[in-house]
């Protein structure tokens, strides 16, 4: 049971099915609210954390990615008519990273679809949507359910993350190729295994219903015991996250759905998304404009940047040379990334300032000592991601 | 008090737009004089003590149009004006059950969720797209409307701003501000919320004030209307002054007077007078005579240029669209001293919604039903409330642990069917507001010491307001902007030269916003070649 005993209006944030155990070992009480839930943010230190990600096992409470069960004779040329790449071409037991858009072409989120047998499938994404995608189902024989508290889910990412799962004892689990679905029991409960991540390194996404959640956690603690095993929270994952280059709603992009201001909304070909946009498999939701922006070419787009020095351009605006007289862009995501030793950055940035080798500079603001200093770094468009090993895709994966 | 002599401004009406257009005014170095018939100041934001010990908002009662550049250039805050922004609002069911309004976005997503889940996620897509036409209306409530048939440069620049505007805005939301400014509010919620409760709970704000019901067209602007506001940049937000609405024209008569300018109260204006075509003053009730080149009316405009001046000063066609004006009366207001705080059983024992303002009408058919009670000449039978009660916040209002709670009640006539208002009327009408009450909150009536009943007739009387109207005219598109209040005229100033209009019934009306009178001081300093 999800649900906190507390009226929502005294307590607004569920509490997920781990978070007992989240509760238990969160040194600093540092939690933020994430889709409704509460939600841990750092459980000791961030690097710690960040380091177990890409060392050794890691476990991530994403319960609260919200999660539609989309079913129904139509349940395919509902989701081809609403997502821009051909779903038609997901297998069963297999997980597309898609996004979806409105009329305009602009996109209203993105998010992972599984198919989960010939006629049943799950959308998880970052927002709640079900008013959109209701809409979007007129004239389909479809249903549509929100099942976000049906379903604990926890990511379990890392180089030795596979060796945990079957030290658990998921025999058959180092067989899984990326995007696929494998189906496990643990002890009398059904456990579904998808081999899908947000850290760009090896890695599961584990799910099953609430009430087998506390007893899953333990039992991976225990197996990964000897092998780093660690609980983090979200912002070591977001740094892990912007070396993979992956996008995040709100950060990188906002919804169509949510947009205020004109010219604030992005297409999929903005963000660099074009190879999810697929022409030739017949209509979907913003094909025309999608089709328009293409010939036109994209007013701006989001890049990878690496920029000089070593302080995170957070919030930096971009201009196109050191004067700082000509604004071609900002910045949406800025890490030092402890890994490649490198400034990284995801940013907006316009035409033609976009193009891979390009180089902007970047307006960095900082604080030493409470005494504000502003700098103009360099910065060349870099290709996406910045860190990509190659034990992500390795089947089997090794043991470390 | 003394009246100065050699003034340059005379405002007649010492509401919270006369007092905001005098202020401006004086601190640009005029010598201005403002004149209020009611012994005490504000029209119709006021505290006053009608029983012991216990302040009303007695006619405005909650403030979020009160634009913060006035505030701010006024110095409002340095002559005690306080704003607290209030959580929550509730709409009570008749069965039983609500729909409360909680700041915390997953809190109140959550709670729309128990009425329809599919609403609770398409109030994201609702607030969205009221968001997007505040932030297009926002900038033109201080800037004076353009007249579209003008070719003066002034006319054209601001045509050219507002289209500018309005382009920017991109294809797909031009459509919908025509379609946001026209259609009825019924409609308008159709297009999001499938949930009954969840539809009424929002139309509120469309009929407050208006004499329109909500599946009446142009409804969905009052709704807009409403949201305009904001306090510390949270559009949509009301709260109250603390100390009552009063605070608020005590805070902006302070200001006044420190720049110079003088009140006089108990001083009503009978007569604006016109010498050779142009303003010299005014005659109050009394006979004597004071005189200005300029003239500033607060006073709606049916009453400003139908009684307070000489129809022969007046162009005819100007004369027959004042007379046309919509102007109605369609809501009464009940002010209550409760011994304690009432209990409604609908509300969960710790929900911060009862310190919001509350409701009892749980569709759109039952509002337009309340509607339906005023076109045939009678208050609504069951009549849409809207009630707060704001000593839960403001500890000054009241002694210690006593309450005060305002009811505004829409719909009530100005004029009845049946004849005129009479005492006994206007007790039927106070008990009706006081048993639709009852049925949600079983102790309600035994904690009654006092209650004010105010029909529309009654704030003429006492406020000055033509029928009672709390807009000073209609927020109909046929009375909005450069139309606003008649055609030809939107731009402050009268047909006579020296005379102007600072009311609310000038661009961009009501509400306790101020924007009407720093507008109409611009003008007046325009003209008199002191542009700020």
């Amino acid at each position: 049971m999800t649900e906190s005993l507390a009226p929502h209006f005294k307590q607004p944030l569920l509490k997920t099915p781990f978070h007992e155990r989240a509760r238990a070992l969160s040194q600093i009480d540092s939690f933020v609210p994430w889709a409704g839930y509460t939600t841990v943010d750092v459980f000791s230190t961030m690097e710690q954390e960040y380091f177990s990600i890409r060392n050794a096992t890691t476990l991530y409470d994403l319960t609260p990615m919200v999660k539609y069960r989309v079913s129904g004779p139509e349940a395919m040329p509902y989701l081809n008519r609403l997502v821009t790449r051909d779903v038609a071409k997901l297998r069963p037991d297999r997980v597309a990273y898609c996004v979806w858009c409105n009329d305009a072409g602009h996109l209203i989120d993105d998010g992972t679809i599984f198919r989960m047998g010939e006629s049943d499938y799950r959308i998880c994404t970052a927002e709640r949507q079900i008013d959109w995608l209701l809409d979007s189902a007129i004239g389909f024989d479809v249903q549509i359910v929100e099942v976000t508290e049906q379903i604990a889910a926890l990511a379990v990412q890392g180089p030795t993350s596979c060796a945990v799962l079957k030290t658990m004892g998921l025999w058959g689990v180092e067989k899984l190729k990326p995007f696929e679905i494998g189906y496990f029991m643990l002890g009398a409960h059904p456990l579904t295994v998808s081999r899908t991540g947000f850290t760009g390194d090896l890695g599961y996404e584990l799910w099953m219903e609430p009430g087998a959640a506390l007893g899953l956690w333990d039992a991976l603690m225990e197996a990964g015991r000897s092998r780093g095993i660690r609980a983090i929270g979200s912002q070591a994952l977001n740094v892990a996250r912007i070396e993979a280059g992956f996008l995040l709603p709100n950060v990188d992009f906002v919804s169509a759905e949510h947009t205020i201001r004109t010219g604030r909304d992005r297409s999929p070909l903005e963000l660099g998304l074009g190879w999810l946009v697929d022409f030739n498999k017949g209509h979907f939701t913003g094909r025309r404009a999608l089709l328009q922006e293409k010939t036109q070419g994209p007013r701006r787009q989001l890049v990878g940047l690496d920029i000089a020095g070593n302080k995170p351009a957070h919030n930096a605006l971009l201009y196109t040379d050191d004067s700082g007289k000509r604004e071609i862009g900002s910045v949406t995501s800025a890490i030092w990334s402890p890994t490649c030793k490198r400034n990284i950055a995801l940013a907006i940035v316009d035409a033609p300032h976009f193009q891979i080798g390009s180089t902007v500079w970047a307006e960095i603001y900082l604080n030493r000592e409470l005494v504000w200093e502003r700098r103009m770094s360099r910065a060349q468009v870099v290709e996406r991601p910045f860190f990509a090993p190659e034990r992500r895709r390795a089947t089997p994966p090794a043991e470390f | 008090m003394r009246t100065p002599r050699d003034l340059d401004a005379i405002i007649v009406g010492a509401g919270h737009n006369g007092l905001v257009a005098g202020c401006y005014l004086a601190r640009s170095g005029l010598k201005v004089l403002v004149l209020e018939r009611q012994p005490y100041i504000g029209g119709a934001a006021v505290s006053r003590q009608l029983y012991e010990n216990f302040t009303y908002s007695n006619c405005s009662y909650v403030c979020s149009l009160l634009r913060p550049e006035i505030i701010r250039t006024l110095e409002l805050p340095k002559y005690g004006l306080q704003v607290i922004p209030y959580e929550g609002g509730v709409t009570m069911m008749q069965g039983g059950g609500h729909l409360a309004n909680y700041d915390n976005h997953d809190a109140l997503r959550r709670e729309i969720a128990r009425h329809s889940t599919r609403d609770a996620e398409a109030y994201d897509r609702y607030a969205r797209d009221v968001m997007r036409q505040c932030k297009f209306i926002k900038p033109l409530l201080m800037r004076e409307p353009p007249d579209p048939t003008s070719f003066k440069p002034r006319d054209i620049q601001e045509l050219l701003y507002l289209g500018r505007r309005f382009h920017g805005l991109g294809e797909e939301r031009m459509y919908d501000t025509l379609r946001f400014w026209t259609m009825s509010a019924a409609d308008f919620l159709d297009e999001y919320f499938e949930s009954e409760i969840v539809k009424a709970h929002f139309a509120g704000s469309s009929i407050i004030g208006t004499a329109l019901g909500p599946r009446s067209p142009g409804t969905a602007y009052v709704l807009l209307h409403h949201y305009m506001g904001d306090i510390d940049d949270t559009v949509g937000a009301w709260g109250f002054a603390r100390g009552g609405m009063g605070s608020i024209t005590k805070a902006l008569g302070a200001s006044f007077e420190a720049s110079g300018g003088t009140i006089r109260s108990a001083a009503p204006v009978a007569k604006i007078l016109v010498r050779n075509g142009r303003a010299s003053g005014v005659a109050l009730a009394g006979g004597e005579e004071i005189h200005a080149p300029l003239v500033i009316s607060n006073l709606d405009v049916r009453r400003t240029f139908l009684e307070t001046m000489d129809s022969k000063d007046l162009p005819d066609e100007f004369l027959r669209q004042v007379k046309n004006f919509k102007i109605r009366g369609s809501s009464g207001k009940l002010n209550i001293a409760l011994d304690g705080m009432p209990r409604f059983p609908a509300i969960p024992e710790g929900s911060p919604s009862i310190r919001g303002d509350m409701h009892v009408t749980d569709t759109i058919e039952m509002m337009e039903h309340a509607y339906d009670d005023w076109k045939d000449g009678r208050w609504s039978r069951a009549p849409y409330i809207d009630m707060l009660i704001p000593s839960q916040i403001d500890p000054t209002m009241v002694p210690d642990g006593k309450h005060y709670m305002s009811v505004f009640v829409q719909y009530c006539p100005y004029e009845l069917a049946d004849g005129p208002w009479d005492a006994a009327k206007r007790r039927a009408f106070g008990d009706t507001v006081i048993d639709t009450i009852a049925q949600h909150s079983p102790n309600f009536k035994e904690l009654i010491l006092h209650a004010e009943i105010r029909t529309p007739w009654d704030i003429e009387n006492e406020v000055g307001l033509t029928e009672g109207n709390i807009f000073q005219g209609e927020l109909t598109m046929d009375q909005l902007l450069f139309n606003r209040p008649v055609p030809g005229y939107a731009q402050y100033r009268a047909p006579v030269r020296g005379v102007y209009m600072c009311g609310s019934s000038t661009h961009p009306g009501g509400g306790v916003m101020g924007a009407p009178g720093a507008n109409a001081a611009r003008a007046v300093l325009r003209d008199l070649g002191r542009a700020n």
